[in-house]
């Protein structure tokens, strides 16, 4: 019931992709990781901080009109690796996708530290994070093996 | 293994096995045998930083060995300078030679020449990143000192924020179940990630600003220099530059074993007067670089080393 009820703060979408179980107060950063927090030509909604049975509270975004690519799930486990994803067509739930993180992320995000060889933006081989942990999450670039810190590498985002 | 990137790319048994091979080659590297192992094969020494004894000492281990050696030359000249990525370079060297030793000002150059190149890749430093080869040298100084790698008391010492030798060499004792002591100024100290891999590894880490209260407890001291052209401000250099000095006065306490290393060149943390005492192995451990330098080219290019080499009762 509760989740249904946190479902109807905001109008059901026609077409489009539910993100649900986001992390409370995460849902910022999402729109910001799938590039959508400055983009008007989608309708966004989004709910921060709602009652949640499994999260005790967590944020959900419906962005209409537009269904996820795998990439843009690959950037999503960055910071919601637990979150569910819904694909709606004419109101109705047609697919249900998981976030799987892997053991590396390839070609989603550079490396943050400054001085590691990736960053010079010619270099062709790909940009390789490697998951050393998933509780918390933790990633170190598979060159030079720098831990990484989450909040920044969401400004690195290829 | 394929090459040569960060301790991990050996096992225990690989380190033992290699300083084995390194201890009957000494007479070769002293130039008193002439053992043709790697005859027919070409070191490309790819030094995009300045290196005097890591690529003296790999030109030196190749033609003791019978090999060639071709070198990228002064980087302000070659075509580094035009803009050429490190990836076709690598893809240029890889077709000429059969093995490529490297450094690089950036972290994480060796594992992507690694990723781009057929041949293996010995790495010679990258950035702040890891020098393995240095480190193996380091263990064979260690352990023709003291008979055994096992369970030392080793102090490294000075600029453990950049100094990419102590980053190396730390990760490789902690597996021999070295007491490590880490003596460094504030703004140097060893990297908070390192510090949590070497516990999490059950490490006996200990953090000081104390370097000569705890030589006494010393087997091995690990000087090393305070790298000016690692920081980006004067100043930041200048607050701990000449952090420590060691004086032979300073060693009255010390085990009569300890011993002390550096991977040179020095400044002024090793007074000279430290040169004549029996603690003193740096210059050994310079010409070691060879001798080691030897063992890892053969074992990269799967060349047997002889099990008894004329002359080899070293």
């Amino acid at each position: 019931m509760a989740d249904e009820h946190n479902m109807r703060r905001v109008t059901a979408i026609k077409n489009g992709t539910v993100i649900d179980h986001i992390p409370s107060g995460q849902a910022l950063k999402v729109l910001e990781l799938l590039s959508l927090s400055g983009d008007t030509s989608v309708p966004v909604s989004l709910v921060m901080n709602v009652p949640s049975k499994k999260m005790g509270s967590k944020d959900i975004i419906k962005v209409e009109d537009r269904e996820l690519t795998q990439s843009e799930l690959d950037r999503l486990a960055l910071v919601a690796p637990d979150c569910s994803i819904a694909i709606i067509r004419a109101y109705s739930v047609a697919e249900k996708l998981n976030v799987n993180l892997g053991e590396e992320v390839r070609n989603v995000v550079r490396c943050t530290f400054s001085n590691c060889i990736t960053q010079n933006p010619r270099e062709p081989l790909p940009h390789r994070l490697k998951v050393t942990k998933t509780d918390p999450l933790t990633l170190r670039c598979h060159y030079c093996q720098r831990p990484q810190d989450l909040d920044e590498l969401i400004h690195n985002l290829l | 293994m394929k090459g040569l990137i960060t301790m991990d790319d050996l096992t225990n048994d690989d380190i033992h096995s290699i300083l084995d091979d390194a201890e009957r080659l000494l007479p070769v590297a002293r130039g008193e045998t002439y053992l043709p192992l790697l005859q027919g094969k070409i070191l490309g020494n790819l030094f995009f930083e300045p290196s005097t004894r890591t690529r003296m000492s790999f030109e030196t281990a190749m033609k003791r060995l019978g090999g060639d050696v071709v070198n990228l030359g002064d980087v302000k000249t070659s075509s580094v300078v035009k803009g050429e990525t490190l990836f076709d370079t690598i893809q240029m060297v890889d077709g000429y030679t059969d093995i490529i030793a490297m450094r690089h000002p950036r972290q994480g150059a060796a594992r992507y020449a690694q990723d781009a190149a057929r041949v293996p890749i010995l790495n010679g430093g990258d950035g702040a990143g890891h020098h393995p080869t240095q480190t193996m040298l380091d263990l064979f100084t260690i352990q023709q000192s003291h008979g055994t790698l096992e369970g030392l008391t080793v102090i490294l010492a000075g600029d453990l924020r950049y100094g990419r030798t102590v980053h190396s060499l730390s990760h490789a004792l902690v597996r021999f179940g070295c007491r490590l002591i880490f003596a460094s100024p504030e703004l140097l100290r060893m990297p908070p990630e390192i510090v949590e891999d070497l516990r999490e590894h059950g490490a006996d880490v200990t953090e000081t600003e104390d370097l000569l209260g705890n030589i006494n407890q010393a087997d091995v001291v690990y000087m090393t220099r305070i790298q000016k052209e690692r920081f980006a401000d004067e100043d930041e250099y200048a607050k701990v530059a000449g952090a420590y000095k060691l004086h032979a006065r300073d060693l009255d306490n010390a085990k009569s074993e300890m011993v002390i290393l550096h991977p040179l060149p020095r400044v002024d943390e090793i007074h000279p007067s430290v040169d004549s005492t029996r603690h003193a192995r740096y210059f050994e451990q310079a010409f070691n670089g060879v001798v080691a330098r030897m063992a890892l080219l053969c074992r990269l290019l799967n060349i047997e080393v002889p099990a008894e080499i004329a002359g080899g009762d070293a």
